[in-house]
């Protein structure tokens, strides 16, 4: 089953509950947090990658508990403040969607042609790959 | 008459604004077109470049005496220890030393996210560092620990000091082994997946003055953004030719620099902190050294392209972790370059992991900078030992 992947925010009145802790033992499910920013007495948001049997329950759980839900879906972009054009993510990436222009050898990102495999995000040694929601 | 030049010669007409002065790639082309006499006798300066991860880099600083003073005993730059067994607030940040929370690789492959390349990088953007510190109390320095914000601007000294960079040659880095592996070359796919190089081939500095004819202890260079000097040979520096099976020159390797530099003149585009996943963290330098025209012989050697100059191919699945030979043959720069290159009957995609677009904008700026006489040769007071030397390699028992 593909995972669902949401955006959670929390309320500054529950930032503090367990409910992540919930979420798993409760609904069985497995989760990724790919994002967090969650402080005590503030409002935080989290990005999960969930997976599991009851996923919609889950979700349902949320909703009551005061967590505001939006699906989204992911983006892989190039901060081209931070690419150097070395070219360490040209022979990793699946797609061709980072390739080499010759006879420059400048890095380019074709975002149309990326599959959001995530291999470049971990692979980018100037971390300039970064996914966006 | 055969051109012969010397350092004196070519800085006066630097000076006088009259210095010809080309890149290392222009000056392969230039000389593919006219030959290597006409294009001697034309060309004073040749400028190279490379930016790519250079581990054995690191700073020492200087952070002036707090009230009542201190003997730094422990330091950490950003969460990030710095070496302090040396005089009272020196202390030397190393690139690859990660933070101090930092998991490693116990959840496989780490991130490494944050380290000394990139306390340095941050310094050189002049960001606040906050620095923290304990110490010992001695008669003479009773203080015992410190936490205050400091810029580079404010404290006494901060020198890049890298004994080992610049690279001459290095492997091309493939995997034979059935997984995913994380190197310091990048992530190399299992099966001969892909193949990662490192140098900027007929752009890298070393490649390009093989015997060390013009390079010594002196040889002002571009380092990190801003003017910096060959301080020595570079540690593990064995200089080389590659022959193959049949004696042919396969071009130089194993050569190494030691530099040195003011990093509070230097710039945050030049110095890049680096995290290899899996690996570790690291610093990326931009070093370019110009080399002085004083002959056919030094011309010729600049002028080789990326067809004559080659990599070894080493397998980082099982060879290199092991300290056993690796034979999978050669690629010239040429062939690495061009996207695929062919091992063991196998079509694989090749990928730097050294900046060849920041490589060629280095040797960019350095040529402006002497066109426009801002910058004069540094004659070396010695050359290094080369290929002749027969330096050879040591290592470890146990
Ligand atoms: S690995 Fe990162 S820095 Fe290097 S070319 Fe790719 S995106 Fe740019
Ligand atoms: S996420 Fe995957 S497909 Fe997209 S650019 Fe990165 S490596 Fe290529």
């Amino acid at each position: 089953m593909a995972p669902k992947k949401v955006v959670l925010r929390f309320g500054a009145d529950i930032a503090d509950q367990p409910i992540i802790y919930k979420l798993v033992k409760d609904y069985d499910l497995v989760i990724n947090i790919l994002k967090a920013n969650v402080n005590p007495q503030k409002e935080g948001t989290m990005v999960l990658d969930i997976t599991g049997e009851n996923v919609e329950q889950g979700m349902e759980y949320l909703r009551r508990a005061g967590v505001q839900l939006q699906s989204l879906t992911e983006q892989i972009i190039q901060n081209e403040e931070k690419c150097v054009s070395c070219g360490a993510c040209t022979a990793i990436c699946p797609s061709g969607a980072l390739y080499i222009e010759r006879p420059d050898m400048a890095v380019r990102f074709d975002s149309d042609r990326c599959v959001v495999c995530h291999l470049c995000v971990k692979a980018c040694p100037m971390r300039a790959m970064e996914v966006r929601f | 008459m055969a051109t012969e030049r010397t350092f004196q010669e070519i800085n006066e007409r630097i000076k006088s604004g009259k210095a010809v002065v080309v890149t290392a790639e222009e000056l392969v082309s230039m000389v593919r077109e006219k030959g290597v006499t006409r294009v001697t006798s034309e060309v004073d300066v040749v400028t190279t470049g490379t930016f790519g991860p250079m581990c054995s880099s690191g700073a020492f600083l200087n952070f002036g005496h707090s009230k009542p003073r201190m003997k730094m005993h422990k330091v950490w730059l950003n969460g990030v220890p710095a070496y302090t067994g040396i005089a009272a607030v020196d202390a030397y940040i190393g690139a690859t030393e990660v933070h101090e929370d930092d998991p490693l690789n116990s959840n496989y492959p780490g991130e490494f996210r944050y380290g000394g390349g990139y306390v340095i990088q941050d310094l050189v953007a002049r960001k606040k560092v906050r620095l923290k510190a304990t110490g010992y109390g001695t008669d003479c320095y009773p203080r015992r620990e410190i936490e205050t914000d400091i810029t580079i601007d404010d404290i006494n000294e901060a020198i890049l000091f890298n004994p080992r960079n610049a690279y001459q040659n290095y492997n091309c880095a493939v995997n034979l082994s059935s997984r995913t592996i994380y190197t310091y070359m990048g992530m190399l796919k299992p099966n001969l997946g892909n193949a990662h190089y490192s140098t900027s081939g007929q752009l890298s500095p070393l490649l390009k003055d093989p015997m060390f004819m013009t390079i010594g202890i002196g040889t002002r260079i571009f380092l990190g953004g801003a003017v910096g000097y060959v301080a020595w040979h570079g540690t593990q520096h064995f200089p080389s030719f590659i022959r193959d099976q049949d004696g042919k020159n396969l071009g130089p390797a194993g050569g190494t620099l030691a530099v040195i530099g003011n990093l509070k003149q230097m710039s945050p585009r030049w110095l890049v902190g680096t995290s290899f996943i899996g690996y570790g963290a690291t610093l990326t330098v931009g070093i370019g050294i110009p080399i002085p025209i004083l002959n056919e012989e030094v011309c010729r050697y600049a002028a080789a392209g990326d067809d004559e100059l080659y990599a070894p191919i080493v397998d980082y699945g099982e060879a290199y972790p092991n300290f056993t030979p690796s034979n999978l043959g050669y690629a010239s720069y040429a062939e690495l370059k061009s996207g695929k290159i062919q091992i063991n009957g196998k079509e694989v995609p090749t990928a730097p992991v050294s900046s060849y677009p920041r490589a060629r904008e280095i040797a960019g700026i350095l040529k402006e900078w002497i066109k426009k006489g801002d910058f004069l040769l540094g004659e070396p007071v010695q050359l290094l030992p080369n290929a002749d030397a027969g330096i050879t390699a040591n290592s470890l028992k146990g």
